[in-house]
């Protein structure tokens, strides 16, 4: 099997990032050299139940190992050195803010930019918010 | 003793000085904040990418303070007193912004500290600075940083090795005596081979994660780098331990590793040989280093034997889909929300795609699109499935030669010594084949540790040694008797 630009691209937008035309035939190439050399997995055969072993210390595949530890369910002082607020781009009245949905109708990020927006990201069902 | 040169004091010496009252803290810490000084600007090493000289200085003169006030009373002062480290610029600090390496983290500053740097402040240790790093740890050279490169310190115009590249070099070029790295796939060991240093990574689970910023969590271990195995165990067993704000860290208590570093004894060891990690493509000088190292071991009453783990060609391959799969999903976050650069482009999910694009990198950018590749619809069973099978076979070759009797295994670190600044920038899978020899450990779960064992013309070699979960005491003892066997055959010939 082999990546097509189409597929790169598509991938790319799931991701949310943006190639330019050049971007999608360099990773086309360079995706499908990392690929031929991972089909050499093609020889392992998929035993049920192993794909799930995906931490080292899973506790049903390592019998040296112990349960992962739970610490107290306590309400205790915010630990933070600074409010959320002083890291984030933008912040008002206790919240982290972002630009309206592109399937917003009348918002500043509305509908003119929104359209190709939405498609062009996979982003959510136009028709959602009505 | 002077801190801050090549060949200087190790971390006991440095600790042991401060804290019987013949140096301080703060003398130390001018020294460093003056090696960091003399190799900033062009042609520097660039091994950090962030310092502060006034509260670096404060710091060291408070603790001074503290050292006296514990002398006084006949308290202990810490494990660590006095000793400046480095950081790697992943892990999270309060008072030095934490950048990952990435324009998209330009300034960040954590509100929060990891658990480990916690661990090393509490037992008196300064933080001299953070170090370069490839960014978000995804490379073998340090040339992925948004910063530019670190060139290492034993010949300028090689790479250090990656992604832990700023703390390896800091090391090598005596700023500090030892450092904290991270290790997904070798990002601790590698750069340790290739600037002539000690890299530690523990067991999976050994380590507390938190404030360590994810790549890919289910190899992820926060390691240590030092100039002498001694160096490496300290910091590791001062950072080791449960902590309840990471519940992927084990309910063991810290491995005693000064005493295992101090015994030094490889008498009666049985160390496997892996076949697989000797391959004919293996560059002369470097077999020629670990074959002399091995001869060494067995000199000192280590029983050699050769074994074989069949599944290492499926390391590199299940590696580079686990690792990039695990990325596309932990690296979700960077999106122009919650922390970080926000590019504004018109509605939030054109804001999100904006600032990403102009974030990333463009190593980053490729693993995150191959791993949104190897997890989408129609191709996860293809690849993560067959990857994850992979992988438990390559634990399971582990877990039979240990079973087996064997105690470590020794291997090369790196196929080769430290090679170009720019020669594998643009050939991505070459890229990746550094990582072939410690990827495996990271797949297991298990820990291990590079060692200095020589040079090739000029250029150092280190040699690997792995042992079973949790066997860090004995993986720490037979680390420092292959340094000292090594160390005694070299006066021997001189």
């Amino acid at each position: 099997v082999s990546v097509s630009p189409a597929e790169v691209r598509r991938v790319a937008e799931l991701a949310r990032l943006g190639l330019t035309p050049a971007e999608v035939e360099r990773l086309t190439a360079e995706l499908n050299r990392v690929l031929e050399h991972v089909d050499a997995l093609g020889e392992v055969e998929v035993e049920a139940g192993t794909a799930r072993r995906d931490v080292p210390d899973d506790p049903d595949s390592t019998p040296a190992t112990q349960p992962s530890p739970l610490r107290p369910d306590d309400p205790g002082p915010d630990p933070l050195a600074a409010p959320p607020g002083s890291m984030a781009p933008a912040w008002a009245d206790g919240f982290f803010t972002v630009p309206r949905l592109a399937s917003h109708r009348g918002g500043p990020g509305g509908a003119d930019t929104g359209e190709a927006t939405g498609a062009a990201t996979g982003g959510p069902d136009p028709e959602s918010d009505r | 003793v002077t801190p801050g040169q090549p060949g200087g004091p190790g971390v006991a010496a440095l600790r042991d000085a401060v804290a019987e009252g013949r140096a301080k803290a703060v003398e130390g810490a001018r020294a460093t904040l003056a090696a960091i000084a003399s190799d900033a600007g062009p042609g520097g090493l660039n091994a950090f990418l962030s310092h502060d000289a006034e509260r670096l200085e404060a710091r060291a003169a408070a603790l001074d303070e503290r050292v006296d006030q514990a002398r006084s009373e006949g308290r202990e002062p810490g494990r660590l007193a006095g000793v400046c480290v480095a950081v790697k610029d992943n892990l999270c600090t309060t008072d030095l912004p934490t950048t990952c390496g990435s324009r998209l983290l330009e300034g960040y500053r954590s509100p929060y500290e990891a658990t480990a740097v916690r661990r090393l402040r509490a037992a008196g240790a300064l933080v001299a600075g953070k170090t370069n790093m490839d960014e978000f740890a995804m490379g073998s050279s340090t040339e992925n940083s948004a910063y530019g490169p670190t060139r290492n310190p034993r010949s300028r115009d090689r790479v250090p090795g990656g992604s832990s590249g700023g703390s390896a070099a800091a090391v090598a070029a005596g700023v500090v005596p030892a450092a904290l790295g991270s290790d997904t796939g070798g990002s601790v060991r590698q750069p340790a081979a290739l600037c002539g240093v000690v890299g530690l990574k523990p067991t999976y689970g050994a380590v507390s994660r938190y404030g360590l910023v994810a790549f890919a969590s289910s190899l992820d271990q926060v390691g240590t780098l030092g100039r002498t195995v001694d160096d490496a165990a300290r910091l590791l067993e001062v950072i080791a331990g449960p902590d309840p704000l990471d519940a992927t860290c084990a309910d063991r208590p810290a491995p005693a590793l000064a005493d295992a570093a101090r015994a030094a004894d490889v008498d009666g060891v049985v160390v496997g040989v892996p076949d697989e990690y000797f391959p004919d493509a293996l560059d002369g000088g470097v077999r020629d280093r670990l074959e002399a190292a091995i001869d060494a071991l067995a000199a000192r009453g280590a029983r050699i034997r050769p074994v074989s783990l069949p599944h290492t060609r499926l390391a590199i391959p299940s590696y580079y889909v686990l690792a990039p799969a695990e990325a596309s999903s932990n690296l979700a976050r960077f999106d122009g929300v919650r922390f970080g650069r926000r590019v504004p482009a018109g509605a939030v999910e054109a804001m999100q795609t904006a600032t990403r694009t102009a974030g990333f990198g463009a190593e980053v950018r490729r693993r995150i699109v191959l791993g949104t590749y190897a997890l989408s619809a129609g191709y996860r069973e293809r690849y993560y499935a067959r990857a994850q099978a992979a992988r438990e076979r390559i634990r399971r070759d582990f877990d039979a030669v240990f079973a087996e009797g064997v105690d470590v295994l020794f291997t090369p670190t790196s196929p080769d010594t430290a090679f170009a600044l720019g020669e594998r920038v643009d050939d991505p899978y070459r890229m990746y084949l550094a990582d072939v020899f410690t990827v495996p450990a990271n797949l297991a779960g298990i820990p291990a540790i590079s060692v200095p064992v020589g040079d090739v013309e000029g250029l150092p070699v280190g040699g690997q040694l792995m042992a079973d979960r949790w066997a860090e005491p004995l993986l720490v003892r037979v680390a420092a008797g292959l340094e000292r066997a090594l160390a005694d055959g070299a006066a021997v010939r001189a």
